[in-house]
């Protein structure tokens, strides 16, 4: 008799009971989500069917979303990402801001649309604000309204944000922010050119 | 007339909305979609694909020479009044969770003898090139207006769909790491000048579910919740998502659920 009442499973059956609570429905299995993502798509342009996998990382990460990250996961997610880290080649982190602004600005790339000879864009005005002057930025990211100017040039600031190009993940585990340069987003050269971007003291970014 | 005077609305609008104006402050894109609205009053443009829907539905066509007054969208044959709002849901005829647009490509293929490779060959219309499904959906869809969504979600294979959805929102993959909930997941943001809504959150849901299909003035076509998931999956970096497949109809039943009580408007205007 006591279990009939007890207080959990009342609850549960007034939830699941009302109109404006769907979510009743068990969990959809892993197995479920790939076999619907196996017949759901077909391979276009650029965008192979190999995109659907998931990789260690998207994994951890599409388990806790739309809640909160336990801290054991996000220093997992943390780990496996800073051991892609890649510093630039000739130790050289700031390119020519000109050419970071219009990556900053462009939004082509990778897409089943794009054409894959043209170079990809970094988007980043879609969640940044940047330049005073560009009005149409987005406000998924924080600010970088004069980024440098605010931070300074010392190699650790440098070292951080090129880090953060690189491989957002390794700071925050499970960033909205895509990984630029392990996933071959961004090459080396357009990396220091957005680092240019950011930092020069004749960059739009720092007026 | 009408038709006329919504071209010169539509071509007045899209100089409203060339990116030069549109970048100057982040209230000028909607202040522009507010004053384009307000040019057409009650007009919509998805008016024209409404009425010839009407014609589609109840012309005799295909090879069985048949009109779709028998298509059951859930409510019974031939019912459009509320269908939309109801949808997707469990068909004991194919077995399956459909949602409106592969419900149609159904109908079309049993009542009217067309083979799915027919009715699929123009899935989103593009200039001259309309799309019967776009047309019939806005028929059927209008047909719902100031209705309130209201699924069943009884059936386990419609709380199998819902479940899907769900896990598939959340779903991270491709070069970017993008899943819908990177740009549906939080209230208030906007990616440029675009506001997003959180999608998997009644308020933000019942916002933008209610409001599709829509008329998009920057595409001059109307576009359905098929065309919707199918571009967003592009800007995801991921495949080309098939038209009605178990991802498409799982994502529409896991955003129609979410918005569940919303009170369609669509179709509705759009940027």
């Amino acid at each position: 008799m006591k279990t009939l009442f007890h207080p959990a499973a009342l609850a549960s059956v007034l939830v699941c009971g009302a109109w404006w609570m769907p979510a009743c429905a068990e969990d959809a299995s892993a197995a479920d989500v790939q076999a619907a993502l196996h017949n759901s798509f077909t391979a276009k342009g650029q965008a192979t069917l190999l995109r659907l996998q998931q990789d260690e990382t998207q994994v951890l990460c599409t388990a806790h979303a739309g809640g909160p990250l336990p801290a054991a996961v996000a220093a997992q997610v943390s780990a496996l990402n800073r051991a892609t880290q890649k510093p630039p080649s000739d130790g050289g982190y700031l390119g020519d801001f000109k050419r970071g602004e219009v990556i900053a600005a462009s939004g082509q790339g990778l897409q089943s649309s794009d054409d894959p000879a043209k170079p990809n864009g970094g988007n980043c005005y879609a969640c940044h604000e940047l330049a005073a002057s560009e009005l149409a930025y987005g406000t998924l990211g924080p600010s970088l309204r004069q980024y440098g100017k605010l931070r300074g040039r010392s190699a650790a600031v440098l070292e951080y944000t090129w880090g953060k190009l690189y491989n957002s993940n390794s700071q925050m585990a499970c960033s909205k922010m895509p990984r630029f340069g392990y996933r071959g987003i961004l090459t080396e050269q357009q990396l220091r050119d957005v680092m240019a971007y950011l930092f020069d003291p004749n960059s739009p970014v720092n007026q | 007339m009408k038709v006329r005077c919504w071209a010169m609305a539509c071509w007045l609008g899209a100089g409203l909305l060339t990116p030069l104006s549109v970048s100057h402050a982040e209230t000028s894109s909607a202040d522009a979609i507010a004053a384009y609205r307000a040019m057409l009053g009650d007009d919509n443009p998805a008016e024209l694909w409404q009425l010839r829907g009407a014609g589609l539905w109840r012309q005799q066509r295909g090879p069985k020479q048949a009109d779709l007054s028998a298509c059951d969208l859930g409510l019974g044959a031939g019912v459009i009044a509320g269908a939309y709002a109801q949808l997707p849901r469990w068909f004991a005829d194919t077995q399956r969770v459909q949602d409106l647009e592969s419900r149609l490509v159904t109908c079309m293929t049993t009542l009217q003898g067309y083979r799915e490779d027919e009715v699929l060959q123009v899935k989103f219309g593009d200039g001259d090139q309309k799309s019967d499904l776009e047309a019939l959906s806005a028929y059927v869809v209008t047909a719902s207006k100031g209705m309130r969504i209201s699924l069943p979600l009884q059936h386990p294979a419609e709380k199998a769909a819902y479940a899907l959805g769900q896990a598939l929102f959340h779903y991270r993959a491709g070069p970017h790491d993008y899943a819908c909930g990177t740009c549906h997941g939080e209230t208030g943001k906007r990616i440029r000048l675009q506001a997003m809504s959180k999608l998997d959150d009644g308020a933000g849901a019942r916002e933008v579910y209610t409001q599709w299909p829509a008329y998009r003035v920057s595409q001059g076509e109307l576009r359905t919740m098929q065309w919707r998931l199918q571009d967003c999956y592009r800007q995801q970096r991921l495949p080309q998502l098939k038209f009605g497949s178990a991802v498409a109809v799982a994502l529409t039943m896991f955003l129609a659920k979410t918005a569940e009580g919303g009170i369609m408007a669509a179709p509705s205007l759009k940027r």
